[in-house]
């Protein structure tokens, strides 16, 4: 078990890309960190550098207390799970569990009794003696995770596990992998570009962007705080609405000239308001109206699109409010508006 | 399922006319006269034959001469074959440690496979030449006095040597292909789990190119026995006699120098069951080759 930290972490690959900018954070012991962000954002470079798959430019990486620039991947006492899983596809489930171990001289009775204790947490008892070709996706995906916990490392790696399964066995992977990290304890870093598994797995979330970090915070503070208009639009599904207006003393109006209300602030001119779709109320009377063009039926919800100061808008209702298409009055609890520059997108 | 066919069964015939006449003139034919004349006696000046029945396979199989051909191609055929899988394997990991899919280097390698036998067999003349050959004179630069087509030894390592450098480059083209179509993420995988790099090779690497290993084993065991004929022949030209010589070079030397057209006519027969063997092997070895997914 072990923390890890980043002090300006860089990396520029040979070909002068600069695929993760300076970072640095902490991971505390047993934390389940989540590095979420779009495709080609630098998540798995950052992620190859902690295992030592990709060279540091620059900065220190510590794992536990120890500087491990310098160590070899098998030195880093890391456990990696790949996206296609990196199974020896010329070794039968029991080999491709058990070969860390081996080369780490563990004696072959521990072996044995560690490669059945996984085999039997994972579900994977009969299929022991296959080859990796005679296994489904999502049993292929076990044995990557046996490989893992047998070696009992001081840091888990993942690198999106799942986005070769379909959907439903992703769902229930992901509750497993989650049980499995709380039972063990042990310090989990864990990249995927879906923020559906980035909120629901994680203990804390980093966002990266662009080879940069926009924000590290819990899935909580993460959705109700973004700390950007890129991770205000990346994180949530429905994503945040985000609207241009302009702020004079506390009075906000929409690019269309409809006035949205008072807020308590001290910005002026120009920003972007954004607002969840559950913060948003229907009201008979005195709100903005809006018009509402399709409903999105999802059973326990529905959502409701329109157009609020000529941009698109969301807005969430439960489903025992009726609604029908047409014109609606909303209000919005100003508390819940999360206000953004203009130009640099940052919060305000 | 619908199956694309020709409406008449005589276009697939004439289309595979061609190749089966380019068959049939220069291997049935000869194949068929080969195994027929081996049944006879030649007349040494060509003047008739006499039917004698197997005989020139039991003189075969009684003569020491045959015999010690025989040995010398074994250990020939495994020298070649063993030094060139074994460099070129070692060249093929290096480079693709180095770069991985670097195309110049490899076709740079891949220069020595387009040399032509007799042309590799005459480079090796220039190398050891007697006189200013850099080989001969790195040789005697250690103490071995080294004179190719006079001594047995020397002979057989100048032949040896020239028959691997030039394999060498075909067998590298593959294993390296070999190798790059290992997936990235398996070696990742194989870094975190193995500290030691000799045994990831022997662990992972080595077992995930046994296919191209195999296939490699024959092309070259072939090519040893059969396609280093213009080697033997540029190295140890004119002087057949107390040199080293492969069993294909032998049924040359018997047939068109020594006339003996039934006896070298039986000696490539046993060298056609040979091929027909090793075909059969390497069939087999294709039919249960392990496919990796
Ligand atoms: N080996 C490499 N050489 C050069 N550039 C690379 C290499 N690997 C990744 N990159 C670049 O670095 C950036 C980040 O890649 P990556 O970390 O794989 O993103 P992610 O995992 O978030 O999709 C991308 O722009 C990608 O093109
Ligand atoms: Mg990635």
């Amino acid at each position: 078990m072990a923390q890890v930290t980043l002090n300006s972490v860089r990396k520029v690959y040979p070909n002068g890309v600069e695929a993760v900018t300076s970072s640095s954070f902490k991971i505390e012991d047993g934390e389940f960190v989540v590095l979420v962000g779009p495709s080609g954002c630098g998540k798995s470079t950052l992620l190859r550098m902690i295992a030592g798959l990709e060279d540091i430019t620059e900065g220190t990486l510590e794992i536990g207390d120890r500087v491990v620039n310098n160590v070899d991947p098998a030195d880093r006492d890391i456990a990696m799970v790949f996206q296609n899983y990196a199974l020896y596809p010329h070794m039968t489930v029991r080999k491709n569990i058990a070969y860390g171990l081996k080369n780490r001289k563990t004696p072959a009775d521990e072996i044995e009794r560690k490669v059945a204790e996984a085999a039997k947490m994972l579900n994977l008892e009969e299929y022991l003696e296959r080859k990796p070709s005679q296994l489904s996706g999502g049993q292929r995906q076990r044995v990557a995770m046996g490989r893992a916990i047998v070696r009992d490392p001081a840091l888990f790696l993942f690198d999106e596990p799942l986005s070769n399964l379909d959907a439903k066995l992703r769902n229930q992977m992901r509750i497993e992998i989650k049980a499995l990290q709380r039972r063990l304890g042990v310090t989990s870093i864990y990249v995927t570009h879906d923020q559906v598994e980035a909120m629901t797995m994680a203990d804390r979330i980093i966002v990266l962007n662009g080879g940069r970090i926009e924000q590290i915070g819990t899935p909580s503070e993460i959705y109700h705080n973004p700390a950007s208009v890129f991770v205000a639009s990346f994180m949530g599904a429905p994503p945040m609405n985000l609207i241009d207006a302009t702020i004079t003393g506390g009075q906000v109006t929409l690019a269309d000239g409809v006035a949205m209300g008072a807020l308590q602030t001290s910005a002026q001119g120009a920003v972007k308001l954004g607002i969840r779709p559950e913060d948003v109320q229907l009201v008979s009377e005195g709100g903005v109206s809006i018009n509402v063009e399709l409903i999105e039926e999802l059973g326990a919800h529905r959502l409701l699109h329109g157009k609020l100061g000529g941009q698109p808008f969301t807005i969430h209702v439960l489903k025992d409010i009726p609604v029908d298409p047409g014109a609606h009055q909303i209000s919005v609890d100003p508390a819940a508006i999360c206000l953004f520059d203009a130009a640099s997108g940052m919060r305000l | 399922m619908k199956r694309a066919g020709f409406s008449t069964k005589w276009m697939p015939i004439m289309l595979l006319m061609p190749q089966l006449v380019i068959i049939a003139i220069f291997f049935y034919w000869p194949a068929w006269h080969a195994i027929q004349s081996s049944f006879y006696l030649q007349d040494p000046f060509g003047f008739g034959s006499t039917f004698v029945g197997l005989e020139n396979y039991t003189d075969l199989l009684g003569n020491s001469e045959y015999r010690r051909v025989a040995l010398f191609t074994l250990v020939f055929t495994v020298l070649v074959t063993f030094f060139s899988l074994a460099i070129a394997l070692l060249l093929a990991v290096k480079a693709d440690n180095v770069l991985r899919g670097a195309r110049t280097y490899r076709t740079l390698l891949m220069w020595v496979y387009a040399v032509a036998p007799p042309v590799a067999g005459f480079i090796g003349l220039i190398m050891f030449d007697q006189s200013w050959g850099p080989l001969t004179r790195l040789a005697g630069f250690f103490g071995w006095d080294f004179v190719l087509g006079v001594n047995f030894n020397d002979t057989a390592a100048a032949m040896v040597l020239v028959s691997v450098w030039k394999q060498i480059p075909v067998n590298f083209i593959f294993f390296l292909s070999g190798l790059q179509s290992i997936p990235r993420s398996v070696r990742e995988a194989a870094l975190i789990d193995n500290g030691s790099a000799t045994g990831r090779f022997w662990d992972v690497t080595f077992p995930l190119l046994a296919p191209t290993g195999f296939f490699l084993l024959i092309i070259n065991i072939t090519y040893a026995l059969f396609d280093t004929f213009g080697i033997v022949d540029t190295l140890v030209k004119g002087e057949p006699g107390n040199n080293p010589m492969t069993l294909v070079y032998k049924v040359y030397v018997d047939g068109f120098r020594g006339n003996d057209l039934g006896g070298s006519s039986a000696q490539s027969v046993i060298l056609m069951v040979l091929v027909l063997a090793l075909t059969v092997f390497q069939f087999r070895l294709i039919d249960r080759r392990i496919h990796y997914t």
